[in-house]
């Protein structure tokens, strides 16, 4: 029984960590959420406008279009942690940018991660809407623009669910993260890539506390956009 | 109810031809759309009814032709003209919201300010009698009800020319009924110029002013409703419009239950729940019409009796196609038997009879008082 000891005395420890408001743990937490937060701000701006758009036109190569965005919805953390890295890498082509293990590459990577997924669920969503809709609100006298924002307001339910699962896949990455970011002390390190390398010391204690810490980070996310999704249906 | 009247051109089609998948599904010489009428597109499915409403209303380019509103063309993407008109379609089409914000949905698009939504909104849905439903979620509507919601969202931005496509084929008979009532009398109250398509020959006819007949992307026939029906240019039309002689009119007097309707060319006695003075469409279904050659034919229980002249007889099969002018158009069958006794023929005279029983009213709102 001495894992669940292992189990208890890690949950123990986390609640201590929480309550006293540790500092490397709170400063972890924090880069987590801005870091997460903020890759999955990007991935919103560009697959709502790329998955609407694709949703709402006819080209050649679309129907393989789509299925690129569909296979990117479920990209290997770790192929992206390496590409991007191939491509931050002194001599590759975005070396110049000199931001390889820093924050702002693990944004970049986990922007990249999360974008297929938002533009994945925007296209099925808006897709999903009654053909004539968008018809009927030109026929409202709607400028172009307008009928994008009613039709993306109108498959705001799904969307959320978007918000969710991008922000899901990222915050819970490490791949990614620790191949583009290097887990640097005070500096890139995050919950996942923390957790990975206390583990690996036999640390199971604070991996245990910073893994309650994740599944509390992510549970609270997911609680607050379940409430707005709930309530935004009007009786 | 005459094209002619003092109604004018407001929406015009010239030369549309529309393709889907390499196949012409629309091809339109010319339609003329008058102001203040009902127009209505009807035809079997597949006939491009729909496909004619959508480019009328500027939301599908045609391959070729042109629309000209108020003798202008359409121009910038049809968005200037798609600000006079509305569009209701068979789905009601409603935004996740109250009723309330779905009819306010067009106002707002016009940068409508909350003030005037406030006044204007709450009119228009007393008037679709959805007045009480304001706050309710459009999700939890029956089907009358969000079709309700969806016409006050068309009429609410007081738009010139409404586009009706087959608006009501979803809901169920007595709620269908109702409905239409209440369109036709708003129709009629706000003068509103619309294009309404169905299947059904009877919504045409409590709506509509003019009637196209549309078969496979070509309008077949184009006129009044009762020229339409009692002078199909085609077998098509014939068998597609039906088979009835409608004959509008209004009532002149009541007595006993039967009441006299005047029709153009003459008077004709019905049974029917109407009020003097009412507007009144009078069908009567061809089977029901007896020929008799004797010109002195004045002993029968038959309310209606008029002389005419046989002006066409088309053969259908078992029996044959009538069509008389007693002053106005009527349609009979007679067997190939009675048309050999009878020697009918074109041009000869005959005297037409049918009980006032047999007439089906279908009654189009009172006269305007004064």
């Amino acid at each position: 029984m001495q894992s669940m000891d292992l189990i208890l005395e890690g949950i123990q420890k986390a609640i201590y960590l929480i309550f006293t408001l540790d500092k490397e743990v709170l400063g972890i937490t924090l880069l987590s959420l801005q870091v997460s937060g903020t890759a999955t701000l990007i991935s919103l701006f560009i697959g709502i406008s790329v998955g609407t758009a694709v949703a709402l036109t006819r080209f050649p190569g679309r129907q393989l279009v789509v299925s690129l965005i569909n296979t990117g919805m479920g990209l290997p953390p770790v192929v992206v942690g390496l590409f991007v890295t191939i491509f931050l890498w002194r001599n590759g082509p975005l070396g110049f940018l000199e931001i390889l293990y820093t924050p702002t590459a693990i944004i970049l990577a986990q922007a990249v991660i999360a974008t297929p997924i938002v533009t994945g669920i925007t296209l099925a969503s808006i897709q999903h809407l009654p053909a004539n809709l968008r018809l009927q609100i030109l026929a409202l006298g709607a400028t172009r623009v307008q009928m994008v924002w009613l039709l993306v307001k109108e498959a705001r339910l799904p969307l959320l669910a978007a918000v969710m699962a991008g922000f899901g896949g990222v915050i819970s990455e490490v791949g990614a993260s620790i191949m583009v970011g290097g887990n640097i002390k005070g500096y890139s390190r995050v919950l996942t890539t923390a957790t990975v390398m206390e583990t690996g010391r036999g640390n199971f204690d604070i991996a245990i506390a910073l893994s309650v810490i994740l599944l509390l980070l992510s549970f609270a996310v997911n609680a607050i956009l379940t409430q707005i999704q709930q309530r935004e249906r009007p009786r | 109810m005459n094209p002619a009247g003092n109604a004018h051109v407001l929406l015009q089609a010239e030369d549309l031809l529309v393709h889907r998948g390499g196949v012409t599904v629309l091809d339109i010489p010319t339609l003329d759309v008058f102001s203040g009428q009902v127009l209505a597109l009807i035809g079997p499915n597949g006939a491009g009814k729909s496909t004619l409403l959508l480019t009328l209303a500027g939301l599908l380019k045609p391959a070729r032709g042109r629309l000209l509103f108020r003798g202008e063309r359409i121009g910038n993407g049809g968005f200037d003209y798609r600000r006079h008109i509305a569009m209701v379609f068979q789905e009601p089409l409603l935004f996740d919201a109250t009723v309330f914000e779905n009819v306010a949905a067009g106002l707002k698009i016009r940068g409508v300010g909350r003030a005037e939504i406030g006044r204007t909104v709450p009119e228009y849905l007393e008037r679709f009698g959805v007045g009480h439903l304001a706050k309710r979620s459009a999700r939890k509507l029956s089907g009358g009800e969000a079709q309700r919601t969806s016409l006050a969202r068309a009429f609410v931005t007081k738009p010139e020319i409404v586009f009706l496509d087959e608006p009501f084929s979803s809901l169920d008979t007595p709620t269908r009924d109702a409905l239409i009532g209440d369109l036709e009398r708003i129709l009629r109250e706000t003068h509103t110029t619309a294009v309404a398509s169905t299947h059904d020959q009877t919504e045409a006819l409590r709506l509509a002013d003019r009637m196209a007949v549309m078969n496979g992307g070509t309008i077949a026939q184009i006129g009044p409703v009762a020229e339409v029906i009692n002078r199909p240019a085609d077998e098509f039309v014939a068998s597609f419009v039906g088979v009835e002689t409608v004959l509008p009119g209004h009532v002149l007097r009541i007595s006993d239950g039967v009441f006299t309707a005047a029709v153009e060319g003459g008077e004709i006695e019905a049974v029917g729940d109407v009020q003097a003075g009412e507007k009144v469409l009078c069908c009567i279904r061809p089977e029901h019409v007896t020929l008799s050659t004797n010109t002195s034919f004045s002993e029968t229980s038959a309310r209606n009796v008029f002389s005419g002249t046989i002006r066409k007889i088309t053969p259908l099969g078992l029996f044959h196609r009538i069509y008389l002018n007693c002053g106005f158009d009527l349609v009979a069958y007679v067997t190939r038997q009675s048309l050999e006794e009878l020697l009918l023929q074109e041009g000869k005279s005959v005297t037409a009879s049918f009980k006032a029983t047999a007439v089906h009213v279908i009654r189009r709102g009172a006269l305007p008082p004064g």
